[in-house]
């Protein structure tokens, strides 16, 4: 079967499971990607962790409890074990010298023990029907029903509404509550009802890809929709869109290979997707940032040359050769070779026979470097009372960081100096 | 005897875990231990797919070495991607750990490991695997590996104490010093990585967490001086052991789920003890 035919299989929806499986766990990732939003930008990314072992216990207790294997029981006990952890993490915070990340763990651990040891108490007194309880802590992506897809697209429903009717509330209190607070908002009740939706969300998904990845489903979209917007309802909309495509794509790559496992391969997908985000994004992205890195790196190396070839010329030299700024302003021959090459380029300098000349354009762009390296250096001197001897340091880093605005205001303050403290005349 | 040497093993990993955990908690590194605890899944079946057993030591440090591979993931995460830490640990450990399992779904058929046995272990079994130490004296295999282990981290521990202790203490003294803080945070990481390794097989990542996070917790709640701490964290630990232990034989139930059930109920107390009753106390005092 070639690559196509294996596609238009897949989707073609008289494959009534893989239809089914694929659609419920796009849309369950879609609210849980959605509603992890928040939790990524609250800075709580280790809550979904907590909450989705911290489902167990309820859900042993309802099985004990009513002794029959009814979703809506198991999803009710589910619910309120996940409400008690969350609360037990924030008393214990605010009642004890101990740290988050120790209180997070052990809270997700004694919840998870408590569950394993209900669980096998269960199991060891015999009922038939308790395996159904396993699904709950490994998921069974694979074998979901419609009903499934039906309780999945009611969750993404009610967050997608929720959200959109509370963004303001949300997203306020995400960013500070103390804010919140000032502004009149019930920051207790949001941050209630913000848990209720996380944990419900949890709760449903756990059966599908089980306890350890649901922490992924939360957070992994928004770190990723992060790196690629600071708007918070793009935000929203693209962790949506990373949550949706890789449950259908991971269903996708479970389904072609034999014995894949589904919830695995969406966290996978997933996670391709929020590295490419954050490889690739256009402001934050790593390589978005190594390429200012870069530019900035040449912009000061230009700016450098520059400035020292103009200082040579200053001091009376007729003639300046390469040998000379590699003799007296100590650059490294290969880089320099290059730099001058690059502002040759750019018109900055002419390169006749080993000597440089300045052009009128490099003339003008070494003055203003030199003009806010003085300018700098007498502010130090003035607002800071540094030593001469230590200005020099400074401001040959930021000299290349000033801008024009800056300048301007720099020399209105100074009220246009003649000379720095070392007497060298500014060039205006 | 079987009860001898299930709660010698189960104490055994309560050290370990007590002695690092004991960093992780003042570090505020708890939840780096979790995903170390979670990520070493891919090292751990790779070691199993090579050799078929855990039991031999370079494979043990390999597998130890893709829990520092984890803590270099979240780094770069943190540092070079600029993710915040949280998501950063969530993200890497998730990751991971899916990694692992399609990786012992896609090869593992006849690699004894599974995600259940990962999660909550099976130290029932330890004695299945007696071997002779000393000549007659027996001790399960697993056991063995956790006594070399432990005795491994206590020596660390007992060397490398000024280190670890002023770098968990006052990093930027350290820095300021010129103490290799680098150096001791892999240090640690490497120590918890290789915990986590031992342990996963005889216990699973579950009670790994419990133990790395619940006894120094408790030690922390009542003593302020660190190496009472550690010690009182190890003592913790081996009661939590013992008693757990117990409860589960006599309720017929998961033995690490009961140890960990016993830690939060230690827990729970110690924190009503030093926390809710002594702050109430001083509320009416004032």
């Amino acid at each position: 079967m070639n690559v196509w035919e294996h596609i238009t299989t897949f989707f073609s929806v008289e494959n009534y499971t893989l239809f089914v499986v694929s659609i419920g766990s796009g849309i369950l990732c879609l609210a849980a990607g959605v509603v992890g939003t928040f939790t990524y930008l609250r800075k709580r990314a280790l809550i979904g962790d907590v909450i989705s072992h911290s489902v167990l216990p309820g859900v042993a207790i309802a099985f004990i409890l009513t002794g029959v294997k009814n979703p809506v029981y198991f999803l009710l006990g589910a619910i309120i074990s996940g409400l008690i952890s969350i609360w037990i993490v924030d008393y214990v915070q605010t009642k004890s010298k101990l740290k988050p990340d120790s209180i997070l763990a052990l809270t997700l651990s004694v919840f998870f023990g408590i569950g394993v040891v209900l669980l096998t108490k269960v199991q060891h007194s015999g009922n038939a029907a308790q395996s159904g309880l396993d699904s709950f802590l490994f998921g069974k992506a694979a074998s979901m029903s419609m009903l499934d897809v039906q309780l999945f697209s009611a969750i993404a429903i009610i967050n997608v509404i929720c959200i959109a009717l509370f963004l303001r509330s949300f997203s306020i209190i995400s960013f500070d509550e103390n804010y919140a607070k000032g502004l009149g908002f019930n920051v207790r009740l949001i941050k209630g009802f913000l848990a209720l939706l996380t944990v419900v969300t949890v709760a449903i998904g756990v059966q599908a890809v089980g306890v350890v990845l649901m922490a992924a489903l939360l957070i992994t979209p928004a770190s990723g929709a992060r790196f690629l917007t600071n708007s918070i309802r793009r935000m929203l909309i693209y962790s949506g869109i990373f949550g949706f495509a890789s449950g259908i794509i991971g269903v996708f790559i479970s389904y072609s290979g034999t014995g894949m496992p589904t919830g695995p391969w969406i966290v996978i997908v997933l996670s391709a997707f929020t590295l490419s985000a954050i490889l690739l994004g256009k402001q934050r992205g790593v390589f978005a940032r190594m390429k200012v890195r870069q530019n900035n790196h040449v912009k000061i190396n230009n700016e450098n040359v520059l400035k020292d070839i103009y200082k040579l010329a200053d001091k009376g030299l007729k003639t300046i050769t390469t040998k000379e700024l590699i003799d007296k302003e100590k650059h490294q021959p290969k880089k320099l070779k290059s730099t001058l090459a690059r502002l040759e380029k750019l018109d900055y300098v002419d390169l006749v026979r080993g000597m440089v000349i300045l052009s009128d354009k490099g003339r003008i762009a070494a003055r203003e470097v030199i003009r806010k390296h003085r300018l700098w250096e007498i502010y130090l001197s003035k607002y800071f009372q540094l030593d001469a001897d230590h200005l020099h340091d400074d401001a040959e880093g930021i000299e290349h960081i000033i801008t024009p605005e800056i300048e301007k205001y720099l020399i209105k303050l100074l009220e246009r100096p003649e000379t720095d403290p070392h007497q060298s005349e500014i060039p205006y | 005897m079987n009860d001898f040497y299930i709660i010698l093993t189960a104490s055994l990993v309560a050290i370990n875990c007590a002695l690092m955990g004991s960093f992780l908690v003042m570090r505020k590194m708890v939840m780096i231990g979790d995903a170390i605890s979670h990520a070493v899944l891919p090292g751990i079946f790779i070691a199993y797919y090579i050799s078929g057993s855990t039991a031999s030591l370079p494979i043990l440090i390999g597998a130890a070495f893709s829990g520092i591979l984890a803590t270099l993931l979240i780094e770069w995460f943190t540092k070079k991607a600029r993710l915040q830490s949280d998501a950063a640990i969530g993200v890497s450990y998730t990751l991971l750990f899916a990694i692992g399992i399609v990786l012992i779904s896609k090869f593992g058929a006849n690699a004894d490991l599974d995600q259940q046995c990962v999660l909550y272990g099976e130290i029932e079994y330890v004695i299945l695997w007696l071997k002779p130490v000393f000549g007659a004296f027996m001790l399960p295999q697993q056991t063995i590996i956790l006594l070399a282990v432990c005795i491994l981290l206590v020596v660390a521990v007992i060397i490398g104490y000024k280190g670890l202790f002023i770098t968990t203490f006052d990093p930027n003294f350290a820095l300021s010093t010129g103490i290799a803080v680098g150096f001791w945070h892999y240090f640690l990481m490497s120590g918890v990585s290789l915990t986590t390794v031992v342990s996963f097989e005889s216990v699973g990542a579950i009670l790994v967490i419990a133990f790395l996070s619940g006894p120094p917790a408790i030690a922390y709640l009542l003593t302020e001086d660190f190496k009472k701490m550690l010690l009182l964290a190890c003592i913790v630990g081996i009661f939590c052991s013992a008693t757990g232990y117990y409860a589960a034989k006599w309720l017929d139930v998961s033995i690490a789920g009961s140890i960990s059930t016993v830690i939060g109920i230690a827990f729970t107390l110690v924190f009503i003890f030093t926390s809710v009753i002594k702050r109430k106390a001083v509320v009416i005092s004032t």
